[in-house]
């Protein structure tokens, strides 16, 4: 986990390079925002030459996973509320999987932190020396380093494909995103694709009144059934 | 000045995020639908920002070798290769086919 980590870390280090940002930019968002995707989606919309907020607004909704898992976490670690606010700061997708595998609270806390710190420390080496290393080979493009911040992306979304409703979301949003892409603002397309997801819930909710699998709120978003 | 503009919005969003899950009372964020939709968002925004930085330049869709990089990607996912390998294969076959005058 740590190699692959690190190796996002420099792709990010250089694609934040590529995208125009100086070191200190993208050092400071491995330090503060130290989550990737979110990192990768708002220097990608930068590059695209994006306005702040819409920019910020994708890397906003991609961190919304995060709130889930410290919902997780709050329980099962129990942390005291003078720690939390400084625990915040770790909650990932790699510290939430290691924490909610562990048998203990005990356990689950050491894993926490241990693996907060290590990935910490690790992603903001590895950022920095991405950054370099993109000064260093000049031109990125030609080393194909364009292609690793995609690749990252399609590495995250490919486990979460499992059911037809999330391959139905991702299709339209590639579609959406795509289409977009030429006539909106740069930036917007990616919000725009964003609304795949309330969409699929929608047409799902309408098409299945009966449906149990795991949804009992789609049915307080449609007045009628039919 | 923008780009830093957009740095403190992401900062201050994705922090505020993650003590939400922390801080926020039990509940609050677990009705279905929150929680279904939270599930949804980033399947929705990485495919598509997948597509968008594998499919366009600027605002103008093309088709490159970074569609060759990405296609390998793909496979090596198929495959179950860890992420290191997943990246590497991705930016690999995207210079080859640069260096091949693709």
């Amino acid at each position: 986990m740590g190699v692959a980590v690190g190796l996002s870390g420099f792709a990010f280090g250089v694609t934040s390079a590529g995208a125009g940002l100086d070191l200190l930019q993208t050092c400071a968002l491995s330090l503060l925002v130290f989550t990737g995707a979110s990192q990768f989606a708002l220097v990608g919309a930068l590059a695209a030459g994006g306005n702040p907020f819409t920019a910020a607004a994708g890397a906003f909704f991609l961190g919304t996973r995060n709130a889930f898992y410290g919902l997780r976490l709050s329980q099962l670690l129990a942390l005291p509320r003078s720690v939390r606010p400084f625990a915040a700061h770790w909650v990932i997708d790699e510290t939430a999987a290691v924490a909610l595998a562990q048998p203990g609270r005990r356990a689950a806390r050491i894993g926490f932190t241990v693996t907060g710190l290590t990935l910490y420390v690790l992603w903001n080496l590895t950022t920095l020396l991405g950054v370099l290393g993109a000064e260093a080979i000049g031109d990125t493009e030609a080393w194909g380093l364009d292609a690793a911040g995609p690749a990252v992306f399609l590495a995250l979304l490919a486990p979460m494909l499992r059911g037809t409703t999330e391959r139905a979301v991702a299709a339209i949003a590639v579609v959406l995103g795509l289409g977009f892409l030429p006539v909106l603002p740069a930036g917007v397309p990616v919000l725009a694709a964003a609304l795949a997801a309330p969409l699929v819930l929608w047409f799902r909710g309408r098409g299945a009144g009966h449906a149990q699998e795991d949804g009992t709120g789609r049915r307080e978003e449609k007045g009628t059934d039919r | 000045m923008t780009v830093w503009i957009a740095i403190g919005l992401t900062v201050a969003g994705c922090y505020l995020l993650k003590l939400a899950g922390l801080l926020v009372p039990a509940g609050t964020l677990e009705r279905p639908l929150v929680q279904r939709l939270s599930a949804l968002l980033p399947v929705a925004l990485l495919a598509a920002l997948t597509a968008q930085q594998t499919f366009s330049t600027d605002s103008a869709l093309v088709l490159d070798a970074r569609g060759a990089g990405i296609a390998a990607a793909a496979l090596a996912l198929v495959l179950r290769a860890p992420l290191l390998v997943v990246v590497a294969a991705a930016v690999a076959v995207t210079a080859g086919v640069r260096a091949l005058g693709g």
